[in-house]
C-alpha cells in the first residue's frame, strides 16, 4: 500500500535474506507509533479545553495542570446562565449560516449545469472569474459594505450577514458543483436524451444520484466557513444580530478565573463544526480542495 | 424561471446548426443557469471595490465629517510612506509563508505515516483532523489563555510537571506571546492548517499507481529514490494546491492576530491593519486606500497564482 509496506514482494529482497525484511517489520512498528504520538500532540489541544471544561475556574487555572481533579458542569452553568445569555448569538449564526448555504446552492448548481454539463461559451474565463474573487482580500470590502448597511438601515441585520457569507461561499461552490457535475458521464445524458427524457426527467434520474453527495459536501462547506466567519461579523453586528464567534471575543474581557467558562465557550461554538465534520470526513477533503480531490 | 428557458434550450438544441434567431435563442438558454450567480457576484464583489476605489481618492474621517473632500493622491502617499503598512506588508508575508510552508512539510510528514496500515489508522486520522474542525476564534483563545499563558497555560504546566520529574523545582517559565509573538500566532496556524495539507496530500497519495511504485522496487530502487522520483513528483499538484489554497485563506487571517496579539508586538498583518485604520482611526479615505494597494498587489500574485491552478486545469481537460 505504501513505500514502506514491502510484503507483496519479498523476492526483491531475497539476496539480502530474512534479516532485512526483519528490520523492516520493526521500522513499520516505530512509524505506527511515531503516527500515534503525532495525533495525539495535534488532538492534545482539543482533549485538554474540554477537559478544562469539565474542570472548576480553580482547578483550571493550576500550575502543573490538574489532570485528574473532580469533573463539574460549572463552566457550562456559568456560560449559559451567568452573564449574557449565548443563545441568541448561537442562534444568529445558525440563521446565517444555514440560509446563506441555501441560497448559495440555489445560485451554484445552474450555474455549475451551464459550466460543465450543457457549457457556455467562454466556460473556463467565467469558471476563473469566480475563483479570481475568491483572491482579492474580504477586508477591502468591509468598509464599503459597512457604509451601504449604514445607509440603508441594514447595520445589526442578520441579513446583511446571509448576503455577505452568501457571495464569500459562492465562488467556491460553484467550483465544487462544477467539478461533480462534469462527472456525470456523457454517456449517460446521451442515452437519456436517446429515450425522449425530458430535461427534468434527466436531472432527477441522470444527475441527481451523482450529485447528491456533492450537495452536501459544498454544503458541509459553506456552513462552516460561514459558522467560522469573524471579521465581517464584528464590523457589521452589534447587539442584535451578534454571531457566536463574535460572542467568544467580547467573552475575554470578563476578568478573574475564567479558563473554564472560557473552554465551556469554545466547546460549545466549536460543536457543531466538529460534529459535521467528523461525520462527513471525505466530504471534507472534496470540499477543501474545491472538488478536485476525490 | 431557469427551468421554462432550459426546456426552451433542450428543444431548440438540435444536432445541426439552428439558424440565426434560433441559435441566438439556444445560446441565451445556455447562459441563463448561470446568469443569477455571475450577476450575483460581479454586483457584491464588483461594485464594493469600485467604491473603494472613489473613496480612496477622498479626504473622509468619520470624526471630522465636516472636512470631507477630494484628496487627489494624498491617501496613497500616507499609505506607502506610511512605516506601518510596510511592516504590515512584511509581516503579512512571513505569515504566510510560514504557515503555508511549515504546515506543507508536517503535513506530508503525516500523510505518508497515515498512508500505511496500522493499528487505529482510522483514529489517528479522526484525532488529526480534529484541530481544523475548532472554530478559528476558538482555537486562538484556546492557545492563546490554555496553553500559551505563563502562569497556568498548558505548555509552562508540562514544562514544571517534567521538570518535578527530575526533582528541580525551578522549571523555565517562559511568556510565550511576549517572546516570540509572530510565532505564537505561526504555531496556533499551523496547528490548524497541517490537517488539511494532511488530508489533500493523503488523498494525492492513495492515488499513486501501485503497480509502478512495486515494480521499481522490483527493479531495485530503494524507499528513498522511489519517494524521490516517483511520489513527489506525483504529488507535486497536490502540493501546489494545499500551498495556493492555504496561502488565500491564510493571507486573510484575522482571527488569529486579532485574538492572540490585537496585532501588536509587530504581528499585525494587512487585513488587521486597514481593519484598524477603518475600524478605530476611522479614516476612510486611508483605508480605502490601504485596501485599493493590497488588491493590486493581491492582482499581481494572484495571476502568477491562477496560472498554476490552470496549468493544473489542463490536465483535468474539461469537456
Amino acid at each position: 500500500m505504501s513505500i514502506t509496506d514491502t510484503a507483496p514482494v519479498p523476492a526483491a529482497h531475497d539476496e539480502r535474506g530474512r534479516p532485512v525484511k526483519k528490520r523492516r517489520e520493526g521500522a513499520n512498528v516505530w512509524l505506527s507509533l511515531l503516527a500515534w504520538i503525532v495525533g495525539i500532540l495535534f488532538v492534545l489541544p482539543v482533549v485538554w479545553m474540554v477537559l478544562t471544561s469539565f474542570h472548576s475556574e480553580a482547578n483550571a487555572a493550576t500550575n502543573p495542570p490538574s489532570v485528574f481533579a473532580p469533573l463539574t458542569l460549572e463552566g457550562y452553568r456559568e456560560f449559559f446562565s451567568g452573564g449574557a445569555s449565548p443563545w441568541p448569538p448561537l442562534l444568529n449564526s445558525l440563521t446565517a449560516s444555514v440560509i446563506s448555504t441555501l441560497i448559495v446552492l440555489l445560485l451554484s448548481l445552474p450555474a455549475a449545469y451551464a459550466l460543465s454539463i450543457k457549457p457556455v461559451k467562454k466556460w473556463t474565463d467565467v469558471l476563473f472569474f469566480f475563483l479570481s474573487t475568491k483572491m482579492l482580500p474580504v477586508v477591502a470590502g468591509l468598509l464599503p459594505l459597512y457604509l451601504f448597511a449604514q445607509n440603508t438601515g441594514l447595520l445589526d441585520n442578520i441579513w446583511l450577514l446571509i448576503l455577505f457569507y452568501t457571495s464569500m461561499n459562492l465562488p467556491i461552490a460553484v467550483w465544487m458543483m462544477r467539478s461533480f457535475l462534469s462527472e456525470v458521464p456523457v454517456e449517460m445524458l446521451e442515452a437519456a436524451q436517446m429515450d425522449g427524457a425530458n430535461l427534468t426527467k434527466t436531472l432527477r434520474s441522470v444527475i441527481a444520484p451523482v450529485v447528491t453527495p456533492g450537495i452536501a459536501a459544498t454544503a458541509l462547506i459553506c456552513f462552516i466557513f460561514s459558522w467560522n466567519e469573524l471579521l465581517f461579523a464584528r464590523v457589521l453586528t452589534a447587539t442584535v444580530a451578534e454571531t457566536a464567534p463574535v460572542f467568544l471575543t467580547s467573552f475575554v474581557t470578563s476578568q478573574g478565573l475564567f479558563l473554564a467558562q472560557l473552554c465551556a465557550a469554545a466547546f460549545v461554538v466549536s460543536l457543531p463544526v466538529l460534529v459535521a465534520g467528523f461525520a462527513a470526513q471525505d466530504k471534507l477533503v472534496q470540499g477543501l480542495s474545491l472538488g478536485s480531490v476525490k | 424561471m431557469t427551468s421554462v428557458a432550459e426546456q426552451a434550450g433542450t428543444q431548440t438544441d438540435a444536432p445541426q446548426p439552428a439558424p440565426g434567431a434560433a441559435r441566438r435563442a439556444s445560446a441565451w438558454a445556455r447562459r441563463a443557469p448561470l446568469l443569477p450567480a455571475l450577476i450575483f457576484m460581479i454586483v457584491v464583489t464588483q461594485l464594493p471595490f469600485v467604491a473603494t476605489l472613489v473613496i480612496s481618492f477622498m479626504d473622509w474621517n468619520a470624526y471630522y465629517p465636516s472636512e470631507r473632500g477630494f484628496a487627489g493622491f494624498d491617501n496613497f502617499v500616507r499609505v506607502f510612506t506610511d512605516v506601518n503598512m510596510r511592516d504590515a506588508v512584511w509581516t503579512t508575508i512571513l505569515l504566510t509563508a510560514g504557515v503555508v510552508l511549515i504546515s506543507l512539510v508536517l503535513g506530508l510528514g503525516i500523510a505518508l505515516l497515515l498512508d500505511r496500515k496500522f493499528r487505529g489508522r482510522g483514529a489517528v486520522r479522526t484525532m488529526m483532523i480534529a484541530p481544523f474542525l475548532v472554530v478559528p476564534v476558538a482555537a486562538a483563545l484556546i492557545w492563546k489563555h490554555a496553553l500559551y499563558n505563563p502562569e497556568y497555560g498548558l505548555f509552562n504546566g508540562a514544562l514544571t510537571w517534567i521538570w518535578g520529574l527530575f526533582g528541580s523545582d525551578n522549571p523555565p517559565q517562559p511568556d510565550w506571546i511576549s517572546n516570540m509573538p509572530l510565532w505564537a500566532v505561526i504555531f496556533s496556524l499551523v496547528w490548524q492548517w497541517t490537517p488539511f495539507m494532511m488530508l489533500i496530500l493523503l488523498a494525492g497519495l492513495q492515488g499513486r499507481p501501485l503497480d509502478v511504485i512495486e515494480a521499481a522496487r522490483i527493479d531495485g530502487a530503494n524507499t528513498w529514490q522511489i519517494f524521490r522520483s516517483m511520489t513527489l513528483p506525483h504529488l507535486r499538484q497536490y502540493l501546489e494546491l494545499g500551498a495556493l489554497l492555504g496561502s488565500i485563506y491564510i493571507v486573510q487571517n484575522f482571527d488569529a492576530v486579532f485574538t492572540i496579539t490585537s496585532g501588536g508586538l509587530g504581528t499585525a498583518n494587512l487585513p488587521y491593519t486597514i481593519y484598524q485604520i477603518f475600524y478605530q482611526a476611522h479614516d476612510y479615505g486611508r483605508a480605502s486606500a490601504a485596501a485599493v494597494v493590497v488588491v493590486i498587489g493581491t492582482i499581481i500574485i494572484a495571476t502568477f497564482a491562477l496560472r498554476t491552478v490552470s496549468s493544473l486545469f489542463k490536465q483535468e481537460a474539461g469537456r
